[in-house]
Formats: C-alpha cells, sequence, structure tokens
C-alpha cells in the first residue's frame, strides 16, 4: 500500500518565488493495483511519483509506504524495494542489457551466478531472449526493446512497489499498442503495485485498475475507468474522457 | 611530498640510464650560466681560473634558462655564482625604472642593493660591456669617416637604417638614442636581427643595431660606433656570488679577480665567434683564452677539435643517449600528468555540485596556466631546488587544469535523466559516481589527460633550463653551441613523442566508449 497523506510539494524557482507543485493530497494506493495517475502536463503527477522513493520530500504531510513513513526509512533500502522506471527506459548507454538489468544484483552482492540466472529469467519475462540481447549495448536497441529493458531492470530485486514515469511515452503508436498487450500478460505473471503516470487516457484506461484524475496539483476524482466514465466528478473530468471517443479501446 | 619526489627521481634516473653523478658534498662550488654563448663562456672562464687556482671542486650548471632562474638559482644557494650584466641587475632583477648611464654608478648601485637585499656579492667586472650599438661595415664607415654616433648627424640624409623591431620601438632603443643625439635618419626599415648582417654585407642597408660584443660583428667586418653621449646603459659582465659561499671559501674572490678587465669587448667578440661561428666548445675557446692570457698553464691534452655531425649524424652516433633521454622525458611527463590526474579528478568531481569553490578552483588553475613557464620555474627553485622535483611540480602545476576542466565538464555533462534513474533505483551517492557518471565522463576526462601529456611533453623541454634533463638537454647544449642540429635533436624526438601521446592516448579514449 502506498499513501499520501495531506501532501504539499512546494519547489522555489531561480528568484526564490515559491512554486506549488502538489496540494493538499490525499491518495491510498492498494496492495497488487495498477494505479494511474493521469493529467496533462505540469499537473503535479510525476512529482508525486518521486515523492514515493523520496527523490523529492514533502513540504507538509507524509508518504507511507507498505504503513512505514518514508522520511523515516533507509532510503537506499527503501528505493530497493521500489522498481522505478522512466521514460525510454532510462538506461545506462555504458551498460550492456545484461548488466543494466543485473545491476541491482550486483550492488546486493549476488554471485555472478545467481546474477545472471536472474538476468535470463527477467530478459524472458520481456520477451527479449537474453542469448540475443544480453550483450547488446542500449545503443543498439529499438525504442520498444530499451522500454522492455529498463522494465525488466526495476523487476531485478522483485520489489513489491513499481513506480512508473511515462513509461511507453516515447514510443509509436504501434509499439505502444504491442507493449500495453506485454504489460498485461506481465501483470498476469508477476503481481505488484504499480503507480504510473500517464498523460496519454488511453494508456491509463488499459493498463489502470482505477485512475486517479490530477488538476494543479490536486487528485479531482478517484475511481475506475467505468466509474469516472460514468459519473465524473466535474467538468474537467468530463472533458478529459469526452476525447476517448474513437480512442484505443 | 620532497622525499618521495626524490625517491622516485632517483628511480627514474636508473630507469632512464642517466643516473647522476654522485658528487662529493664537501668544498664544490657550482657555476651556472644562462644559455647563451657569452653566459656559457663567461662560467667556463670562472670554473677553470676557480679549478686552477683554488683547492674547489667545480660543478658546472650551464644552460639555466634565462635572468630569473639563475637569480633565484643564486639566491636560494642553489648555484654559487654565475656571471650577470649590471644593466640587467638594475633594471630586471632590481625593478629600477629610471635609466642609467654612468656604468660605475650602475656597477656600485647594483653591487650594494644586491648585498642588501639577497646577500649576493658582485665582484670585479670582466670588462665587457654587452650593451645596444650601432655598427657600420669598416669599408663604409672608412669611407664617410664616421667613428662616433655624433658622427651619423652629418650623413643622415642619405644613410640607410635596418633595426631589430625591439630596437626601433624601445625607449633605450631608437627613439631615445634619436631624441638624445638629435638624431634624425631619413630611411629606418626593421628586419628580423639575423637578416641584418647578411642585408649589410650586401650593401643593402649602412647601419645596423647589435649587441656590442656579438661575435657576428667580427665574423662580418663591422665596426662598432662610439656612444659618445652615453645614451646606451651600461651592461657590464660581472661575477654574482652567493654571499655564505663568498665567506666559507674567500679564496674565490682572489680566483676571479684574476679575470678582472681581462676581456674587453673586443675579446668578447672573438671568444662568441669561436663558439657561434666555427662551432667550439665553449670549454675549449675559455681554455685557450686563460692560456694565452697567462692565468692557466698550457695543457697537454688536445683540445677537442672536431668537426660538425649533421642531424642523422648525430641521431647514429648519439641516439643511445637520446634513446635515453627520451626515456626520462617520458618518466618526468608520466610522473607529473599522474600526480595532477590524483588532485584534479577528484577536485573535479567534487566541484561538480559546489558552484563557489568551483569558481576557485577553475579560477586559481587558470591563473597558473598564465604564468611563463619559465618564470614558475624561477619561482619553484626557492622550494624545490634544480632539477627533477621543480620540473615535475611546474609540469603537474600546468597539467592540472586541462584534467580539472574536463573532468567537471565529463561529469556535469552526464544525461541528469540518467543520474535520476540511478538515485531512483537505490544506488547510493559514491556507486552513481563510479557506476554511472564516472564512466560516463571518462571519455571526456580522458581528453583532458591527453592535453595535458601534450602540454606537458613540450613543456618539460625546458627542464633542461634548470638541470632536469630530458629531451630540453640537447635542445638547450646546442643553443649554447650555436648548433642547430643538436637542438633538433632533442626538439624532434620531443615532437615525435607529444604526436605519440596524441595519437595513442586519442585510441585509447575511444576505446573508452565501446558502447558509442
Amino acid at each position: 500500500m502506498i499513501e499520501f497523506e495531506g501532501v504539499d510539494k512546494v519547489f522555489l524557482d531561480g528568484s526564490g518565488r515559491e512554486i506549488p507543485a502538489v496540494r493538499q493530497l490525499d491518495l491510498r494506493v492498494t496492495d497488487g493495483e495498477v494505479h494511474c495517475l493521469l493529467g496533462t502536463s505540469g499537473c503535479g503527477k510525476t512529482t508525486c511519483l518521486r515523492l514515493v522513493n523520496r527523490l523529492e520530500v514533502p513540504t507538509a504531510g507524509r508518504v507511507l509506504v507498505g504503513g512505514e513513513d518514508v522520511a523515516q526509512c533507509d532510503v537506499y533500502r527503501l528505493r530497493r524495494r521500489i522498481g522505478y522506471v522512466i521514460q525510454s527506459g532510462g538506461l545506462f548507454p555504458h551498460l550492456s542489457v545484461a548488466r543494466n538489468v543485473g545491476l541491482l544484483c550486483d550492488l546486493e552482492g549476488w554471485s555472478p551466478e545467481r546474477r545472471q540466472a536472474r538476468v535470463a529469467e527477467l530478459l524472458e519475462l520481456v520477451n527479449l531472449p537474453a542469448g540475443e540481447f544480453g550483450a547488446r549495448y542500449p545503443g543498439e536497441l529499438s525504442g520498444g526493446q530499451a522500454q522492455r529493458v529498463g522494465v525488466a531492470r526495476a523487476l531485478a530485486l522483485d520489489p513489491e512497489y513499481v513506480l512508473m514515469d511515462e513509461p511507453f511515452g516515447a514510443l509509436d503508436p504501434v509499439t505502444r499498442g504491442q507493449i500495453h498487450g506485454e504489460f498485461e500478460e506481465l501483470r498476469r505473471a508477476v503481481r505488484k503495485t504499480v503507480l504510473l503516470v500517464t498523460h496519454d487516457l488511453a494508456e491509463a484506461v488499459r493498463l489502470g485498475d482505477r485512475i486517479s484524475i490530477m488538476d494543479r496539483g490536486q487528485v479531482i476524482q478517484t475511481g475506475t475507468p467505468a466509474e469516472l466514465v460514468a459519473s465524473p466528478a466535474n467538468e474537467f473530468v468530463a472533458e478529459f474522457f469526452a476525447t476517448l471517443s474513437g480512442g484505443a479501446k | 611530498m620532497r622525499p618521495l619526489l626524490r625517491w622516485l627521481t632517483a628511480v627514474g634516473g636508473l630507469l632512464a640510464w642517466t643516473a647522476p653523478v654522485a658528487l662529493a658534498q664537501a668544498d664544490r662550488v657550482v657555476v651556472g650560466a644562462k644559455n647563451f654563448t657569452e653566459s656559457s663562456v663567461l662560467a667556463e672562464l670562472m670554473a677553470q681560473v676557480l679549478e686552477a687556482h683554488t683547492d674547489l671542486a667545480v660543478e658546472r650548471r650551464l644552460s639555466l634558462g634565462g635572468t630569473m632562474i639563475c637569480q633565484e638559482a643564486v639566491r636560494t644557494g642553489e648555484i654559487d655564482l654565475y656571471a650577470e650584466y649590471t644593466g640587467t641587475g638594475w633594471a630586471a632583477v632590481l625593478g629600477n625604472q629610471e635609466r642609467v648611464t654612468d656604468p660605475l654608478r650602475t656597477f656600485l648601485h647594483v653591487q650594494s642593493s644586491y648585498r642588501d637585499r639577497f646577500d649576493l656579492v658582485w665582484l670585479a667586472p670582466f670588462g665587457l660591456d654587452n650593451t645596444y650599438a650601432l655598427a657600420m661595415t669598416e669599408a663604409r664607415a672608412a669611407e664617410l669617416g664616421v667613428r662616433r654616433i655624433s658622427d651619423l648627424l652629418v650623413h643622415q640624409a642619405k644613410l640607410r637604417a635596418g633595426f631589430s623591431i625591439e630596437f626601433g620601438n624601445r625607449a633605450d632603443g631608437y627613439p631615445g638614442l634619436a631624441a638624445a643625439y638629435g638624431l634624425e635618419l631619413a630611411n629606418v626599415s626593421t628586419l628580423e636581427h639575423g637578416l641584418a648582417y647578411d642585408a649589410i654585407k650586401n650593401g643593402q642597408i649602412d647601419l645596423i643595431d647589435a649587441y656590442s660584443t656579438d661575435g657576428k660583428l667580427a665574423r662580418y667586418g663591422l665596426r662598432v660606433l662610439v656612444d659618445d653621449r652615453r645614451f646606451f646603459p651600461p651592461y657590464h659582465a660581472a661575477p654574482v656570488v652567493h654571499g655564505a659561499t663568498l665567506r666559507k671559501h674567500p679564496e674565490i674572490r682572489g680566483a676571479l679577480e684574476r679575470l678582472a678587465f681581462r676581456i674587453d669587448d673586443a675579446e668578447a667578440q672573438r671568444l662568441n665567434y669561436e663558439v657561434e661561428a666555427n662551432g667550439r666548445n665553449p670549454k675549449d675557446v675559455a681554455r685557450e683564452f686563460l692560456v694565452r692570457a697567462g692565468l692557466l698553464a698550457a695543457a697537454d691534452e688536445e683540445p677537442t677539435v672536431v668537426g660538425r655531425a649533421g642531424f642523422f649524424g648525430l641521431v647514429a652516433e648519439r641516439w643511445r643517449h637520446l634513446l635515453g633521454l627520451a626515456a626520462w622525458h617520458v618518466f618526468l611527463t608520466a610522473l607529473a600528468v599522474l600526480m595532477a590526474a590524483a588532485v584534479a579528478i577528484p577536485l573535479g568531481i567534487a566541484i561538480t555540485n559546489r558552484p563557489r569553490l568551483r569558481q576557485l578552483a577553475l579560477g586559481a588553475a587558470g591563473v597558473l596556466q598564465t604564468i611563463p613557464s619559465l618564470a614558475l620555474l624561477a619561482f619553484l627553485i626557492p622550494v624545490l631546488g634544480l632539477g627533477a622535483g621543480t620540473a615535475v611540480a611546474a609540469l603537474f602545476l600546468y597539467a592540472v587544469l586541462p584534467i580539472l576542466r574536463n573532468t567537471y565538464t565529463g561529469i556535469a555533462g552526464v544525461d541528469p535523466d540518467l543520474v535520476d534513474a540511478a538515485r531512483g533505483m537505490g544506488l547510493r551517492p559514491g556507486q552513481v559516481l563510479l557506476r554511472v557518471q564516472l564512466p560516463l565522463a571518462m571519455r571526456t576526462i580522458m581528453a583532458g589527460l591527453r592535453t595535458a601529456t601534450v602540454i606537458s611533453i613540450g613543456v618539460a623541454t625546458l627542464a633542461a633550463f634548470i638541470g632536469a634533463g630530458g629531451l630540453g638537454e640537447p635542445i638547450t647544449e646546442g643553443l649554447y653551441l650555436a648548433y642547430p642540429e643538436l637542438v633538433l635533436t632533442g626538439a624532434v624526438p620531443a615532437a615525435i613523442l607529444a604526436v605519440l601521446a596524441d595519437v595513442g592516448l586519442g585510441r585509447l579514449e575511444r576505446r573508452l566508449e565501446p558502447w558509442a
């Protein structure tokens, strides 16, 4: 379970002016669900995500992961319990695919055999056979392949939670559709609590068990896709869903 | 640091097959010289007189760069004596702005100021006055009846003068001279000093500027005009001796005074000419003079008169020695660059997130870079003495900036999203640095190392100016003997080393990014 309790996050710009990014946020991501944070760019959704693994620290309120206040946790242990996927995969260009996926295993002191077995297993899971792809560098991968490797890397230590920041945003529509399908398969194989940030409504509707609509730092409404379509809380939500007609689903 | 350097120096010395000769510590004087012919000849004269008339062992440290290096070396006792010029002491060392013309007043002033400020003693001058002069061919001067500079006034409308750019513009050059004499030469051109001698010999010009003891004056049959209004400042040469040495060995004074006023301008011209034009060794030229002057018993050993080999002849004859010098050169450079890397890479990492420290560090390294190499060497002599320690320290200081700047640029240039991904995955700051930032910055850092290495290989040729060896040795030796082919035997291998380092490190640089 990931919980936000009355969280404020205020940034200071270059001249010391306060820029509120997240305001009075209350949100609960229940165990095992895929929870999508949906909103236009600049609405604070990425900041929410980064508050979970403490890349950002709340100005007020608290964030709990598995019932523990993240401010009280050992930050490195916390982050290794939480898989992190960013746009385009965020792969390290100087490490091979196998090295990227196995990096955390390596840092955790796993034996090379155990690491290699884990890497092979994960690459298999994302449909990239280790024999063919393990030795390649990220520069030699297509966008979709790099994204899959990014997901595999996030799962390396079998984390309970996965944070995904616009993970499929840079892919072309065809690849995205395909990878969405794979994501759903993957979910059936490994049950994780996922917080996924996207600005793509179709993606949120397809992948999300529940969706939270964000605007100007606040959650406007949370619910299953069906609930949101059926009873939008306000005009903003209704307008958002109006664009869905003729969408991916 | 210092014992370590000494130790490394010793190891490197063996490595380069040039293990320094162990010299007896007691009763030894070190004679220095600047890196031009006359200074070397005067040093040889002093060294041989000391050998003949005292019981002291004499060590020669010739070709010590310029005035600043000799001054620092003699002040700190790294050398015990060398020949200096009164005008140089007056202006360059003591920093007097006012122009002087009276030779005796100048000498007494530098003598007392050196004693009070540096505990250095000026002994009696040799006699020669190596100042600016105007010269004409004997034939032309006789034809026009010109003996003194004032005599030019009558002929100023028709004389064609060719002055060096420096002389043509300096206040103590032609502009001042013209004012002092009321001289208005109608036809003045500026040309490279080396070409002026041929031009006047071929009758294209009538009048040139020169140094009054220049060996070429004799070679080209030129007459030096008398400075009858005493315009040119006096540059009388005299021994300058470290005060403590003279108190310990007062016999030095008596021995060197045998040379007092024994070498006039014409004699100095002859001695310089022997070295520069006839390719003789200053040691032999000095000995012959001393024998002729009755200051030295005739030697039984034959003076070593050898023909001058060409570039390839020299290389064939000395390749083993050159190889040793090159190895030593590489050692000095590598040691300095590695030390610089050991300091600059961590510092470059440290300043990435500290803007104020960054400004300070990059600023300081930038300032170091602008200090001229000879000046830097001069500053370091009081701290580290003459030799490899100072050379390595100077190379180190020059190598810091390129490495520091590239380390910072390389790390700051890593895609912030990747750093973010690494942090988000749970890497500790040290792991982010070692696993992500440094590998991605490595190529840029290597490029900094490459720049530093190439610069150091070049600057290391100056190490010979302070007696630290390396490929600068044949260069300074060649300058001292006026032997261009010998200069090339140092310069060409140094250039080859620089190119090899550039290409080799460039390859390594590319190999550091197999993913690219």
